[in-house]
């Protein structure tokens, strides 16, 4: 069933919500000045007028249209949709949290002071890197953070001409999105036959004029480069830096760390490797992690463990300033937090092992019926192509995971990256039990089997949802974006 | 060996190691090298039960004292239905990720085609994206947008009346970048525009104001939009939305791009976050505006549903030649303000930024009457105003008094500015929340000291 607008359930004079009458003294409220009649707002604007119930039912028939990590398996591929602790969830909603304001005084905010303070370390533990930051909220806003710091870090040093990052083409957009709004101009780099970084194209375009190479490890392939050690190498030996894109750390947190690999910078995503909720599109958190070197190029203010307490400390000269409006989204941080305090060391390194079992399982009982070009050993997630299944049955990646919608599955990332055609890519999470796993499994070989017997129940797929495939081309054409 | 929300059994493992054909987890990992592998494992205390983790942290929240918060600059204290909290927790807007699949996401699309709508309404503009990170963010996506909408453009003029925190975003946005960001000097406490005409040549993008504005004061912006507009400029202004029920809003100033953060409605205090900035642009300006817009379209069947819509603006489409980079926004937020509006109606949203309003004038009209406090501009404000003290100490008392009474009493300007010239002003907000009583209980006090 579809839900109508709530604006088109409205009934003049109808409240969901009444607030107490203004008490003030009497005289007082006749005698108030009212606003310059130049400044008050002339037009209404149209919100619903509805009771408290139709509020509640509508949210709620809303909420049934929409499959989360809590309805059913999720394997989104590089989001890492893994289950949400409902202790992060109660302790979020906290009042010793969520009634604190972000400008009261230190003294009367050290609890808070103290998780972000901790979760630093944590994570710089973590990570092998010596500090970092936790203003910004999400992972391109980290990205945009710890390129802004390198691009200082250069200004400083007199180097203003290294303006170039160069990105492998298999990087999330976010990328070099992320670098050409810092004002760098992006240079790709290909891969090779492995789906690692070509070191030899990376060698032809490290120069003097380079900031940075932007890598994610295990790449958005799941495959782990390799040639790391010596990837760092080359950029070091070029003056570049190396910056760590941490969509997927979950592959590889507790067993090795970016810090080791030779990282100057990374930034992390606490809503994918540390469990804290998307929301349906966020809110997130990408805490920015540095080595000494970056360090004095944080965003202000740094938290300080000092006699009296935690203090802000806003001295920092070369800091690039402030990227969120107060210190990040902290409802976030603190249920990054409980994760960490419930998983311990042992817990996160189990995190990371059984998300790679689970991802390689998954695997290699697809590999007979789908090909993964790339090989089936991977980290924590996988690129299968429909490519056979489109040529031999004119079934596509796009109607298999609007088929796995109709068996209860959200569908995996479709059509990326692009070096793999008609590519969908899985990340089970260490989250799924065996059993889920291969309900998925037998479902995706049945989709595949039905590919060759009625290809046109997959094109035409999905079939039980409250609408069909859309019409996209009319959303644009005729824009209907607000009622 | 049990670990927590991993549900394999040792029998699972063995199953599961057999079909890929390897003998231990650890040869998984064997691609890591012996370089890289870790020996032992990293250096964070070990696991916890639910049960240990419940007392830790509710030993570390009684480190927070909560008071009764006369505190705003950006983050204020207003009344938030219940709705909102219930509705936003169910478990399937919680777990989802951003709504690529639309055919299983319609509930979540729809809520964002809502709270597009609201923003619009209130704005009175055309077109609202699903939100941003919050409202200094949308200041610094305000700029990226308005040097993009203009060739050659590389200068963009901002209010010094801006919340010193949004200045300090937006100063970061043009480090290192050829952008460059031009302040416009304030005078009696809002910004002063006198001299706006000469600044706009070819080189300039647009204008940047707020109102409120960092001291709390609304600014008149006639004349403005027309100025900018005649030499090819944008105009953007920055507002706390729950202010625009009483105040102009940027359509009726004839404003290009509406920005702020939604804090105010419904979200709470949460120590500065999540938040949730928001967008809202002329329809000219449609193909420029940063992240998520969602659509409604039909199916096959002619059926209604929404979507994901304009994509080509975004990152995973255009890469480095997107208009923004924002992937990730702060949907969650999103949606509890979009319950808070449903619950409020425009009635009651208007109710409570009349009560704030008359509110925060009881109160400034009791302190002002004050030896040692001076209300330091005669102008136009809604629910927070400038307090300035004759010395120091008087200051110092003044606010360790309210805190004995748990009182938080305002927001030292300093405190945000670092500048030794705001040390004396005290920025007082009073929400509809706060109750005569408590009204009764500050004024009590600050006559104690200031007397």
């Amino acid at each position: 069933m579809s839900e109508p607008l709530l604006i088109d359930l409205s009934k003049k004079g109808r409240k969901a919500y009444c607030f107490p009458p203004l008490d003030l003294p009497r005289g007082f409220e006749q005698a108030l000045p009212s606003l310059p009649q130049n400044l008050v707002r002339q037009q209404d604007a149209r919100l619903p007028e509805v009771a408290e119930l139709d509020v509640v039912r509508h949210f709620t028939r809303l909420s049934n249209l929409v499959h989360g990590v809590d309805n059913g398996m999720y394997p989104l591929g590089s989001c890492t949709m893994k289950y949400n602790p409902k202790l992060s969830e109660h302790i979020a909603g906290m009042r010793e949290f969520t009634q604190i304001h972000p400008l009261q005084d230190v003294s009367t905010s050290q609890g808070c002071l103290s998780v972000m303070y901790n979760l630093l370390e944590d994570l710089s533990s973590i990570t092998g890197m010596s500090w970092g930051t936790l203003q910004p909220c999400a992972g391109a806003h980290g990205e945009y953070t710890g390129l802004k710091m390198i691009r200082s870090y250069f200004v400083k040093k007199g180097q203003n001409q290294r303006t170039k990052v160069l990105i492998p083409i298999s990087a999330h957009g976010t990328n070099p999105a992320s670098a050409a709004v810092n004002g760098f101009d992006v240079v790709p780099i290909a891969s090779d036959g492995e789906g690692m970084v070509d070191l030899e194209d990376l060698a032809s375009k490290l120069d003097e004029n380079t900031a940075a190479l932007m890598l994610t490890n295990p790449n958005t392939l799941g495959l782990f480069e390799k040639h790391i050690l010596r990837i760092s190498e080359m950029v070091h030996a070029s003056g570049a830096l190396l910056y760590y894109d941490g969509a997927n750390l979950n592959a590889i947190m507790g067993m090795a760390t970016p810090g080791d690999m030779g990282f100057d910078v990374i930034h992390l995503n606490l809503h994918k490797t540390f469990s804290t909720p998307h929301g349906g599109g966020g809110p997130g958190s990408g805490p920015v992690m540095c080595n000494d070197a970056l360090r004095p190029f944080l965003p202000k203010p740094d938290i300080e463990l000092t006699d009296s307490g935690y203090v802000y400390r806003w001295d920092e000269e070369d800091s690039i300033g402030k990227v969120s409006l107060f210190w990040g989204n902290f409802l976030v941080l603190l249920r990054a937090y409980v994760y960490i305090l419930r998983m311990g060391s042992e817990g996160i390194r189990a995190a990371a092992r059984h998300a790679v079992l689970n991802a390689n399982y998954v695997a290699a009982r697809l590999e007979p019926a789908f090909e993964i070009p790339y090989g089936k050993r991977c980290m924590h997630e996988f690129v299968l192509s429909c490519a056979h299944l489109k040529e031999q049955y004119g079934v596509s990646a796009q109607d298999v995971a609007k088929a796995l919608i109709d068996e209860g599955y959200h569908p995996p990332t479709m059509y990326f990256p692009s070096l793999v055609s008609e590519a969908l890519m899985i990340e089970p999470t260490e989250s799924e039990s065996l059993e889920t796993l291969d309900a998925f499994i037998d479902t995706m070989l049945a989709i595949a089997e039905r590919a060759k017997t009625d290809p046109e129940s997959l094109q035409t797929a999905p079939h039980t949802t409250v609408v069909g495939r859309l019409d996209e081309v009319r959303a644009v054409k005729q824009p209907d974006l607000r009622y | 060996m049990i670990y927590p929300y991993i549900p394999h059994t040792d029998e699972d493992r063995k199953h599961m190691l057999k079909a890929i054909g390897v003998d231990s987890l650890d040869q998984l990992f064997d691609g890591l090298g012996e370089d890289l592998l870790l020996a032992d494992s990293v250096p964070i205390s070990h696991g916890r039960t639910e049960d240990e983790v419940q007392r830790m942290i509710d030993s570390i929240a009684q480190r927070n004292v909560r008071g009764i918060p006369f505190l705003g600059c950006g983050c204020y204290d207003h009344i938030i239905p219940a709705t909102v909290k219930a509705l936003s927790s169910l478990p399937s807007f919680v777990t989802a990720y951003t709504p690529y699949q639309a055919e299983m996401s319609q509930g979540l699309l729809q809520a964002i085609y809502e709270f597009q709508s609201m923003v619009c309404e209130i704005t009175g503009l055309d077109v609202a994206n699903a939100s941003l990170y919050d409202g200094a963010n949308a200041a610094s996506e305000a700029a990226s947008l308005m040097i993009g909408a203009k060739r050659k453009a590389t200068t963009v003029l901002v209010s010094e009346t801006l919340h010193p925190f949004t200045l300090q975003v937006l100063k970061t946005w043009a480090k290192g970048t050829a952008h460059t960001i031009r302040l416009i000097a304030e005078k009696d406490g809002v910004v002063d525009l006198s001299d706006l005409a000469s600044l706009l040549d070819d080189g300039c993008a647009g204008l940047i104001v707020q109102s409120p504005n960092r001291y709390g004061l609304l600014e008149d912006y006639t004349d403005v939009a027309s100025l900018l507009h005649e030499r090819g400029c944008l105009f953007a202004i920055s507002n706390d939305p729950l202010s625009l029920a009483m105040q102009k809003s940027p359509a009726e100033w004839g404003a290009d791009i509406g920005i702020g953060d939604t804090q105010s409605l419904g979200l709470s205090l949460a120590f500065g976050g999540p938040s949730c900035g928001y967008m809202a642009v002329k329809e000219a300006l449609l193909r420029r505006i940063p992240g998520r817009i969602v659509g409604a379209t039909v199916d096959g069947q002619g059926r209604r549903g929404y979507t994901l819509t304009f994509q080509a603006r975004e990152q995973h489409i255009k890469r480095e030649r997107a208009t923004s980079n924002v992937c990730s926004n702060q949907a969650l937020a999103a949606l509890m303000t979009t319950i808070h509006l449903s619950s409020l109606g425009w009635g009651g949203m208007v109710e409570a930024a009349n009560q704030s309003y008359a509110k925060a004038h009881y109160l400034a009209y009791h302190l002002a009457q004050l030896p040692g406090i001076t209300l330091i501009w005669d102008k136009p404000f809604w629910c927070e105003f400038p307090l300035v003290f004759s010395d120091a100490k008087r200051m110092r008392k003044f606010l360790q008094e309210l805190r004995n009474e748990g009182i938080f009493a305002g927001v030292r300007l300093s405190a945000l500015t670092r500048q030794v010239k705001d040390e004396l002003v005290l920025l007082v907000a009073v929400t509809e929340k706060r109750s005569r009583e408590e009204l009764e209980m500050y004024l009590a006090a600050a006559r104690r000291v200031m007397k």
